[in-house]
């Protein structure tokens, strides 16, 4: 055989993957630049096909990126930045050991410094793009924006995110876009649909972080940086799609009505302006000034058939949509301190209700809580001591949970010092075979228009369909077989007695599905196809069948943890049942 | 407490420093500002200007001696102690009074003015006459030629633009409309490839600051999830329930949580992964209703007891009318089969491995092997012409000439032996596993496995008393023989192979890969052209020899290891028993059309037979005429399926 030898590793996919030091080396950036980059502008590992032929015959364990993206990353002029910045903090060293301050002060004026817009443009081509991409953002600079400006990261990048963020409130409320909320442990989290796209973030609960000590900041205030730039630009075009003045500002008349009297005491003029942006209780200035919002609405184009049906089905949709924006509308809210102001202000302009607190609490109150006119006052503690007569107190649950009903859910459960009934996450869609716990069941009837029913028997008859549902499989599989290997052991056990008699002959029985009543009948159906279904389960392919005991595995699973919750939920209520009646026992 | 002596000496000495030599008394120790320690362990602390030694007073003031003299002497808040005279000192009235005054932060002198008013000699009023008389420099009235120079420098730098002037630093990012001019068509290259981060998973019920009850773990789940290390948990946290929204504290782990997807995002190799969306339902293969490919056996019907151990192996009789079996007690039986009443009991010397009845309905002939014999019985069951006629065709063999050195003795049974039913006795070097008949009921072969030597296959003529060695190579261990039912094929199954031989042209035809670990079993469809192959890896080959040496189709039916398989002889059925108790029986069609594949389709599982020292199923075989099936097993019992 003649031609060179051909030489290991030397193509195919050795060649298309790059080890992370391999990379860094080609970059010549330490690793923490080359963290940096990768972070900046999204390249992420790649996890070959054959490792051990990309890891060159060696098992060792390694990050692979791709070649190309290594390659792509050549050409970013941000690496030179990087460089620059590394010969700068040199320079400065040197300068402070000489005790030059002319020289440091002039260093530190030349600082190099880097915008990150040609990467977001590059990242994200199109603006519906950086949209759907904005989650991980908005969750971040909200966490940023809650942080004390003490030493964690840069003062600017918390004054930033607090600014952006706000922006981004503002916009939620001027667009009405907010759907979803819910209150978990681990903090708020919002759904708002803006421009088509779902957007969900968290926000943490109002409270000093313990700032753990196995985090790297450095990682998290680069995707912060990151962040803040495709935020800003994300604001900066949603307020031109609502015709608002970016960066934002107050209405002239709200600007006038919420100069408060002792506004100097309060703040700088510089922070009071985000101050009161921030309170969220007051509209926006627009770019032409128009009179109210016009009605959009569907135009209507000459349909047929299930177009119809379909366009119909949109119509419905937007006529609830649009029912749910004005939720609150024409309600008036008052505050208590005790309730979280910011999140609570926030929903209830989001669905157009008037929304005020008291002066102390925060700048940008509209109302006293002496008014009369105000219809609802959210209270989150166990009593009151003045009551007004015309006006509600519930707990600020009854807020979120009005919101994610897409109705006003009667106050009642909700009045002060009342057990709130559970708050279920508006985020789970239930498939059918899932858990749906009652509350949401009753829920459902709710908005469907049903009055609220004697709510144990819905219940009980919910568990009992279930069960049955997953005994009725298994029985039938056995059943026949069962009777069957009985019947055979009776009469063997004939048979083995009457062995010292010659023959013995007993009479036949007639089995029981063979007499041909119609419950018989269905029953000897259902054990046919019961069987004919195990032996073409019989027949399959090794991989089909692979794949079908993976997801018969599943289902049961599923089936397995529906059964568990239910069965909990129903000794819950045994046992708060039985709690009652020695209550009442005990009364009599 | 030195300090203060030092001071009160200082005090005693004089004002002024220089003058402490001179005025001091000549008791004045001389060793000068020493710390007085040096001095602890002498007699002596120091020494007189006349350089005498001072000597310490003999005794030492005690605490006693302290005490007493702080109750009497009035004058003791005065007395200091010096120790460079090792004497007590009463302090004078003016220098308490000095003390007084140094404590209280005043001067020391009682006379000194610090009020006294300032002479101000450079005032800043303008006088007549100056200070100095100095002429004013020319370059204080000159302009500087350098700081010129330097300033013309500038001046040149900026007019050439070599210096600008300092941009204002932008404290604010500067926002902008960055998609005004989007083009989707300018995506890069890498960004159609590129795959965007899942989404943050949305919270369940559980997640809720008040959930529903049945989400609260309970004290067990709640022990086991402490336990549990951080990646096994089904959940991340504990659900929690709170009363209300102003009891719902700080989550611990909100910083990590975010910090953890930081790291996902920029470290996790992303991949597409293609789900499977399918419904569990379209994956079962749509197969003929086993109602429409009736008939075949469905129920038990009959149960054949009598044997006292395993029953290795059964055999109808081409007429259907009896089932001979043979056991490991030591028996072979013959049973009615409509009636399950065992007409004849025979003992053999030996555990029976296999029994097979002439499938020639003239003759009324059974092989039964034990040990190393084959026996052939006349068991006189059924028409008694057939028997006779048997009888005769055995005894009206001549023997040949030429007496041929065969491998195998054959002798003919008399006396009580023929009445038994012995006919022919044919003993072999080793010991037989299998015997099995030709189509046409004269040829007859036994199997002797041994994987050392080639005599493992015998074929024995019975009409003419012979017997050849058809190998001269052992292939490896023999499992099974059969003869093709219409051709002069020969079937040879070793452990992994079943050879076929063509017994006219004397030579290897086909050599069935059966793709199994340890063939135990093997079949022939009556047709000829498709073999079935059980195997101790519960496996069943099907194998169109027409088609491929590769098995056409594997059913893994069983869970346990197969001992038989078996065809129908009329009817497009097949079973196979295995050791987990069961038998399968099969739909198998064969078409004439050579372009169509047959059709399996299993139609029944016939269960019935116990397992017993993990044995289950030991043989099965079909009624020649009726679609019954008869199983035989280690339960000691021999069932019949209808």
């Amino acid at each position: 055989m003649g031609g060179l030898q051909k030489k290991k590793y030397e193509r195919g996919s050795a060649t298309n993957y790059i080890t992370r030091n391999k990379a860094r080396k080609k970059l010549q950036l330490s690793l923490a630049d080359f963290r940096r980059l990768c972070i900046l502008k999204g390249i992420y590992p790649h996890e070959p096909k054959h490792k051990k032929k990309v890891n060159k015959g060696s098992t060792a364990p390694r990050t692979f990126y791709l070649f190309k993206d290594i390659r792509f990353l050549l050409h970013e002029p941000i690496v030179r930045k990087f460089r620059e910045y590394k010969v700068f903090v040199r320079k400065l060293r040197k300068a402070y050991g000489k005790a030059e301050w002319t020289g440091v002060e002039r260093l530190r004026d030349n600082k190099p410094g880097y915008k990150l817009d040609h990467i977001i443009k590059e990242r994200y081509p199109t603006f519906i793009d950086a949209l759907r991409d904005i989650d991980d953002a908005l969750s971040m600079c909200f966490l940023f924006s809650t942080f004390a400006r003490t030493g964690k990261c840069h003062v600017q990048t918390i004054t930033l995110c607090r600014r952006l963020t706000v922006e981004w409130m503002n916009y939620v409320v001027t667009s009405r876009s907010l759907r979803k909320v819910f209150l978990s442990i681990k903090g708020i989290y919002y759904q708002a649909e803006v421009l088509g796209q779902l957007i969900t973030w968290l926000v943490p609960y109002q409270f000093a972080h313990d700032h753990p000590t196995d985090v790297d900041y450095r990682v998290m205030a680069t995707f912060t940086e990151m962040y803040t730039t495709l935020f800003g630009f994300i604001n900066f075009r949603l307020y031109q799609t609502l015709n608002l003045v970016y960066p934002p500002k107050l209405d002239s008349k709200a600007e006038s009505e919420l100069k408060a009297e002792h506004e100097e005491d309060y703040a700088m003029d510089s922070e009071s302006y985000l101050e009161k942006l921030s309170a969220l209780s007051a509209s926006l200035a627009r770019v032409v000034a128009t009179a109210e919002e016009e009605e959009n609405q569907l135009d209507l184009f000459p349909t047929e058939g299930e177009d119809q049906e379909n366009m119909q089905a949109r119509e419905k949709e937007q006529k609830e949509q649009e029912a749910q924006k004005r939720l609150f509308e024409g309600l008036k809210f008052f505050l208590n301190r005790e309730v979280p102001r910011e999140s609570l202000a926030f929903i209830l302009r989001c669905f157009g209700a008037e929304v005020s607190w008291d002066k102390s609490l925060c700048i940008g109150g509209t109302y006293e809580v002496t008014d009369e006119t105000i219809t609802h006052q959210i209270v989150d503690r166990p009593d009151m001591d003045k009551q007004y007569i015309n006006r509600y107190y519930i707990q600020p649950q009854w807020v979120f949970d009005s919101v994610n009903a897409q109705m006003r859910l009667p106050v009642e459960d909700y009045f002060l010092g009342t057990t709130l009934p559970p708050h279920l996450s508006p985020f789970v869609e239930e498939k059918d075979g899932d858990y749906v716990p009652p509350e949401k069941l009753k829920l459902m009837a709710l908005q469907r228009g049903e009055k609220p029913v004697q709510e144990e028997e819905d219940e009980e008859e919910e568990d009992e369909e279930e069960e049955e549902e997953d005994d009725e499989e298994e029985d039938d599989v056995d059943d026949e077989e069962l009777t069957e290997e009985k019947n055979l052991k009776k009469m063997e056990g004939t048979r083995a007695q009457g062995k010292t008699l010659a023959v013995k002959v007993t009479p036949g029985k007639v089995k029981p599905w063979e007499t041909g009543s119609v419950g018989n009948k269905v029953r000897l159906e259902q054990e046919e196809k019961a069987e004919e279904k195990r032996l073409a389960i019989m027949m399959m392919k090794k991989k089909e069948k692979y794949l079908y005991d993976k997801i018969m595995f599943g289902k049961k699973r599923t089936t397995r943890e529906v059964n568990k919750l239910t069965a909990k939920r129903k000794a819950h209520e045994d046992a708060s049942k039985s709690q009652k009646k020695q209550k009442k026992a005990k009364k009599q | 407490s030195t300090l203060w002596a030092n001071k009160s000496t200082n005090l005693q000495r004089g004002d002024t420093a220089s003058t402490i030599d001179v005025s001091v008394l000549d008791i004045r120790n001389t060793v000068g500002n020493v710390p007085m320690e040096w001095y602890q362990d002498y007699p002596h602390i120091g020494y007189n200007l006349d350089g005498k030694k001072i000597f310490k007073p003999i005794r030492n003031k005690d605490e006693l001696d302290e005490f007493l003299d702080k109750m009497e002497n009035p004058d003791y808040w005065r007395t200091v102690h010096d120790k460079t005279t090792a004497s007590d000192i009463r302090l004078t009235d003016e220098q308490v009074d000095l003390v007084h005054r140094l404590q209280k932060g005043q001067f020391g002198d009682v006379n000194f003015n610090e009020y006294e008013p300032s002479v101000d000699f450079f005032t800043n009023e303008v006088m007549i006459h100056p200070v100095t008389n100095r002429p004013q420099d020319k370059r204080s009235f000159i302009p500087s030629l350098i700081e010129k120079e330097k300033v013309s420098k500038l001046v040149h730098a900026i007019k050439m633009g070599w210096i600008k002037p300092r941009k204002p630093k932008e404290t604010t990012p500067q926002y902008y409309d960055l998609w005004a001019k989007e083009d989707p068509n300018a995506i890069l290259g890498r960004h159609k490839m590129h795959v965007p981060a899942p989404k943050m998973r949305l919270p369940g019920h559980e997640e809720s600051y008040n959930p529903p009850p049945e989400y609260l773990l309970t004290e067990e789940e709640r022990l086991v999830w402490e336990q549990q290390d951080a990646e096994d948990r089904k959940l991340p946290f504990l659900p929690q329930k709170h009363s209300c929204l102003r009891a719902v504290p700080a989550f611990s782990r909100f910083i990590h949580e975010r910090f953890e997807r930081c790291l996902d995002l920029y470290l996790c190799p992303r991949q597409r992964k293609m789900r499977v969306n399918v419904n569990p339902e379209d994956l079962i293969p749509k197969l003929p209703k086993p109602k429409d490919l009736q008939p075949f056996p469905t129920t038990m019907s009959l149960v054949y007891r009598g044997h006292t151990s395993l029953v290795r192996s059964i055999s109808a009789s081409p007429t259907g009318q009896w089932l001979v079996s043979g056991s490991d007690d030591f028996t072979v039986r013959f049973w009615e089969v409509n009636t399950g009443r065992c007409m004849k009991t025979l003992e053999v010397g030996g555990a029976v491995k296999s029994v097979a009845w002439n499938p020639n309905p003239a003759v009324c002939l059974v092989a039964v092997c034990f040990e190393r014999t084959v026996l052939l019985l006349n068991p006189s069951l059924g028409d008694r012409l057939v028997v006779s006629s048997t009888d005769q065709l055995i005894t009206a063999y001549e023997p040949p000439e030429e007496d041929k050195e065969q491998a195998v003795t054959w002798a003919l049974s008399e006396g009580l032996e023929h009445n038994m039913g012995h006919r022919l006795t044919l003993t072999h070097p080793k010991a037989v596993k299998q015997v099995v008949w030709h189509g046409k009921g004269d040829y007859l072969s036994s199997v002797m496995p041994d994987n050392s030597s080639n005599l493992q296959v015998l074929i024995h003529q019975v009409s003419k008393r012979r017997t050849q060695n058809p190998f001269r190579k052992n292939k490896g261990l023999v499992q099974c023989v059969s003869f093709h039912p219409l051709r002069p094929y020969f079937f040879v199954a070793t452990q992994r192979y079943v050879r076929v031989y063509n017994l006219i042209k004397q030579e290897l035809t086909k050599k069935l890969m059966t793709n199994c670990k340890w063939i135990s079993s093997m079949a022939i469809h009556p047709g000829g052209d498709n073999l079935i192959c059980g195997s101790y890896d519960c496996r069943l080959a099907w194998f169109d020899l027409d088609l491929s040496t590769k098995p056409y189709k594997m059913l893994r039916h069983h869970k346990k290891a197969l001992r038989g398989v078996a065809y129908h002889r009329n009817y497009p059925l097949f079973a196979s028993g295995a050791d987990d108790g069961s038998v399968i029986v099969c739909h198998g069609m064969v078409y004439n059309d050579l372009l169509q594949n047959p059709l399996i389709v299993p139609v029944k599982v016939l269960k019935g037979h116990q397992i017993t020292h993990d044995l289950g199923v030991l043989d099965v075989t079909f009624h020649p005429t009726q679609p019954w099936v008869f199983s035989s097993g280690a339960d000691t019992t021999i069932r019949l399926f209808t």
